[in-house]
């Protein structure tokens, strides 16, 4: 509760900074003490303090894994802050609306990783799309980002209708929107119930861009601001996926029969889609667009599996994805050409921000030592533990194969092949920054058990 | 502690190498890193031969633990490994690199998690470090390799990489089958897979090691790489990293699925002798030495296969020795061709000839490298051999061993005589215009062909400390392999 609050605050309080400020330095420096406050209160919460005491029964709970998945989105959020909060000045002129905009996001976030009660969950999902749309459209005189975001919201207000209709036809059928009384077994039979589920399953498949939902987000990812791309494609995924993935384990786990081989196949699919279509991209910021479609499949073997290895490993997904991806857009966001040739003899020009986007891309494509290796390894121990999908696995782990392919490509161009320099500089704290990801990419890759020491302990 | 330390210290001096700005300075640290290594492992072998396991804590919410431990093959590749090494930064050290210190660095990490494949006794750590040592050549090769480098290492890296997801799927099933969930060695082996499990587990296991050997058809990628690959690398690749396959079959393949291993040991074994047929015929027409040498490996590794799955005790221990041997000889091979290379700039046989007029020192180490390669008596690749054809003719486990035995000896003439064709095209003859300048070779490379010379008479002609060094494991290996009270077991 301490965050939902705050963060909420929080957004109040940016949208007034503009108006204090007249300068952006002490706008990111409000940003960035706010995200750290938001973290120690959620760090709190976690240990049983508790700053507001409101009754939320009904509404709400803060089990331990949505604090613990809550501070991770918060410590992403903070790193993102660290490495791209200059370059959102380039965006467009609204500075401070923008900081403003992503504390109302992570409001969202909290409560889809922790309501207890559909509308919930709509609030929550409402709450971080509408931010969604305006930010892709911040820079209001580039065409592209106009586009991005007039496509992004009538695709998603539709998606929205459909979740709205979802819920709607559970509610007929059960009577009840909080999740725990509605008794989902013994309405297994309902068509009512069944048709609600899976228009929830395809709406939420929608926001996190599992296919054939995808269509929107390689325009959407490549079209808005490279800041807020970056933001999009990690912190807002994950943590819709959180919801997602509480909505179908505490609601619906009892009747999985009934929608687990659809999201067998939705994963393989995506997998497919994404890997592949990746494969053929020319720039680098696409490529990472179906690249995180790529990794949503993965994502998607949580909900598969549906046991406790699956939530330990969207956890780490979580932090491996989102913290890579932060990193690799980060570097984006300062060339001046996304292309893959312009990556080409990065090595020669920036030798330490080339070695940080090899240790990002190689989390991205599993390899072990690092953050990304440990995710898959999750997810994969998950979905077999279940016992079935094994053909999913094997599935999962040659398209795993194929995002090498891909990623490789960006460490190739670096190292092995020669270019002008497009990198247009980069201050020496943000490669900190950079180093700092890779290390926690590596510690994270190397001693999982630290971080599930504080899940649990 | 031997076998802590045989991974650590490669590991540290290789990423100290990285910090490292002198060109000579870089040199002279990993040429000393690895000489220590090579003290080490020798001491180990020698001196305190009782200290080969290390076990630390890692993991531990996954039941996977830092378990390292040296059996007889384990110490044997890494004994081959600490001496390849040393032999092969002094055979180039005259070879430039750009960014020297980073193409030592990766050299040294490369070591590392070789000599970490062939300790590890935890199913993830093994994968670890058969990634570990996987992604340091993939830089070197597509760093400082030939002209097509990129496109044929990349070849190279997808297919191990596949390969090693794979056998991670794999890992994890049978990981979630052992009792009390655990990745340790021995746990696996008492996995007690059904039938049908290890049938398709079994697969997913072999295909990441037939890459890393390469088994026909899973080779295609191999030719290509060892041309372009820098020469250091080459070597690395065929003197080493192809015995992880080797070892991956009989440490995690024999053992964890004895039933599947013994129901298709067959069908591999027919693979193997495909592919040693189809090699040594592709030898043949060879005119690059590089490519040559590159199928007369995959040659050799395919009888290697064959022989792990007779499951008989003297082809395993052959198997073994072969390993050790066969990383020698091809290593010795690899520094000759290397030195022409050098020497006339070109490695096409068609366009050499008569340097055994100009250069008898580099021809007498040449044939007796080349007697080796073929297995002549009182090499050391003749012990290997031997036992292995002595084992697939007694194997109890397949009934066409004959044949088996018959298709691998008409790939051994072969090998004859693509080897020896290339030693008189190559060296005997008349001289031509390239070959006419050449010189003799110098002392510090005849000293380092004579370790190579030492190295397989010593073998060839005292076999046995080798011999009893890999009789326990070999032992021990068909004892976990024993399918007969298993498939009582099913039936019932």
């Amino acid at each position: 509760m301490n965050a939902v609050l705050l963060s909420g605050l929080l957004g109040v309080v940016m949208m007034f900074a503009s108006f204090l400020f007249k300068t952006k330095a002490p706008v990111r420096m409000l940003a960035i003490l706010g995200i750290l406050l938001l973290l120690v209160v959620n760090i709190l919460e976690s240990k049983g303090v508790r700053l507001f005491h409101l009754n939320t029964t009904g509404f709400l709970s803060f089990s331990s894994y949505a604090l613990f998945f809550n501070s991770i989105a918060i410590a992403c959020t903070l790193v993102y802050f660290l490495i791209s909060s200059k370059d959102m000045q380039k965006a467009g002129n609204h500075y401070a609306e923008y900081f403003a905009l992503i504390f109302f996001i992570l409001t969202g976030i909290f409560l889809v990783t922790s309501f207890t009660n559909l509308l919930m969950l709509f609030l929550g999902i409402e709450i971080i799309s509408i931010p969604l749309y305006i930010l892709t459209g911040a820079a209001k005189k580039d065409l592209k980002s106009n586009e991005a975001a007039l496509k992004y919201l009538l695709m998603g207000a539709f998606s929205t209708g459909i979740m709205l209709l979802g819920i709607a036809f559970i509610y007929g059928a059960t009577g009840t929107f909080e999740i725990a009384n509605m008794n989902i077994a013994g309405l297994a039979k309902s068509n009512l119930l069944t048709a609600g589920m899976l228009l929830l399953l395809f709406s939420m498949c929608f926001k996190v861009s599992v296919a054939p939902f995808h269509f929107w987000t390689p325009d959407v990812y490549d079209g808005a601001p490279t800041v807020f791309t970056s933001f999009m494609a990690t912190v807002v995924k994950v943590g819709i996926f959180a919801g997602f993935l509480h909505l179908f384990y505490s609601g619906f786990e009892t009747v999985a029969v009934q929608w687990k081989l659809w999201l067998a196949i939705l994963a393989a699919l995506t997998l497919f889609v994404g890997n592949i279509t990746a494969v053929f991209q020319q720039s680098v910021k696409r490529m990472l667009a179906y690249s995180s479609i790529a990794q949503a499949g993965f994502m998607l073997f949580a909900l598969v599996a549906l046991n406790e290895t699956g939530h330990e490993g969207l956890l780490l997904y979580a932090i491996a994805y989102s913290l890579a991806t932060i990193g690799i857009f980060g570097v984006i966001a300062k060339m001046t050409d996304y292309s893959f040739d312009g990556f080409n003899g990065l090595a020669t020009h920036q030798p330490l921000v080339a070695l940080c986007v090899t240790i990002f891309m190689l989390s991205l494509a599993g390899i072990p030592l690092s953050a990304g290796f440990l995710a898959k390894f999750y997810m994969l121990k998950a979905v077999i533990q279940s016992g079935d999908y094994l053909w999913l696995v094997i599935f999962g782990v040659l398209m795993a194969a194929v995002s090498a392919y891909y990623y490789f490509r960006v460490i190739q161009a670096m190292y092995f092949k020669q270019g002008p320099n497009h990198f247009s500089g980069i201050s020496s704290f943000e490669k900190y920054v950079l180093v700092g990801i890779c290390i926690l990419i590596v510690f994270t890759g190397l001693f999982p058990n630290v971080i599930f020491s504080w899940l649990y302990f | 502690m031997i076998a802590l330390l045989l991974i650590l210290v490669p590991l540290v001096s290789g990423l100290a190498t990285f910090l490292i700005k002198k060109e000579e300075q870089v040199r002279t640290w990993s040429l000393l890193a690895a000489i220590i290594t090579f003290i080490i492992a020798i001491l180990g072998v020698a001196v305190y031969t009782t200290n080969w396991t290390f076990r630390a804590d890692w993991m531990g919410l996954l039941n996977s633990s830092f378990s390292l431990k040296g059996d007889g093959m384990g110490i044997m590749l890494c004994l081959l490994t600490a001496l390849c090494y040393p032999v092969i930064f002094l055979s180039t050290w005259t070879t430039a690199y750009k960014k020297v210190n980073n193409f030592f660095g990766l050299m040294l990490l490369a070591q590392a998690g070789l000599m970490g494949v062939f300790l590890a006794m935890d199913a993830l750590l093994f994968y670890f470090f058969w990634e570990l040592a996987l992604i340091p050549v993939y830089f070197i090769c597509s760093q400082w390799g030939g002209e097509k480098r990129i496109a044929v290492t990349f070849k190279f890296f997808i297919y191990t990489f596949i390969g090693s997801l794979l056998m991670l799927v794999g890992i994890l099933y049978v990981y979630s089958h052992t009792p009390g969930h655990s990745f340790d060695i021995e746990a696996f082996y008492k996995s007690g897979l059904s039938m049908k499990e290890q049938t398709w587990l079994f697969w997913l296991f072999f295909i990441a090691f037939a890459v890393k050997m390469p088994i026909f058809p899973f080779h295609t990628w191999q030719p290509d790489t060892y041309q372009q690959s820098p020469t250091a690398a080459t070597m690395v690749l065929s003197a080493l990293m192809v015995k992880m396959g080797v070892l991956g079959l009989l440490r995690w393949l024999l053992p964890v699925f004895p039933i599947a291993s013994y129901l298709n040991g067959d069908t591999i074994s027919l693979l193997a002798v495909t592919g040693i047929i189809y090699a040594s015929l592709i030898a043949m027409r060879q005119d690059d030495m590089k490519r040559l040498v590159a199928y007369s490996s995959i040659a050799h590794i395919g009888l290697m296969c064959a022989a792990v799955f007779a499951e008989d005790k003297s082809a395993l221990q052959g198997t073994m020795i072969q390993m050790f041997s066969h990383g020698i000889n091809i290593l010795g091979m690899w520094m000759v061709v290397a030195i022409i290379e050098r020497k006339f700039g070109t490695v096409k046989i068609s366009a050499l000839g008569g340097i055994a007029q100009k250069a008898p020192a580099l021809t007498f180490f040449f044939v007796i490298i080349a007697f080796a390669n073929i297995a002549l008596p009182l090499t050391n690749a003749f012990i290997g051999e031997f036992l292995m054809f002595k084992g697939i003719l007694g194997s109890k486990v397949s009934q066409n061993g004959i044949w088996i035995m018959a298709a691998a000896g008409v790939g051994i003439i072969l090998g004859a005589v693509y080897t020896l064709r290339m030693g008189r095209k190559v060296f005997f003859g008349e001289t031509n215009t390239l070959t006419e300048k050449g010189t003799d070779i110098a002392f510090h490379e005849k000293a380092l062909l004579i370790i190579i010379i030492g190295a397989i008479l010593i073998v060839g002609i005292y076999p046995q400390p080798f011999l009893n060094a890999v009789d326990q494991t070999s032992q021990s290996i068909l004892k976990n392999s024993d399918v007969l009270p298993m498939l009582m077991k099913q039936k019932h």
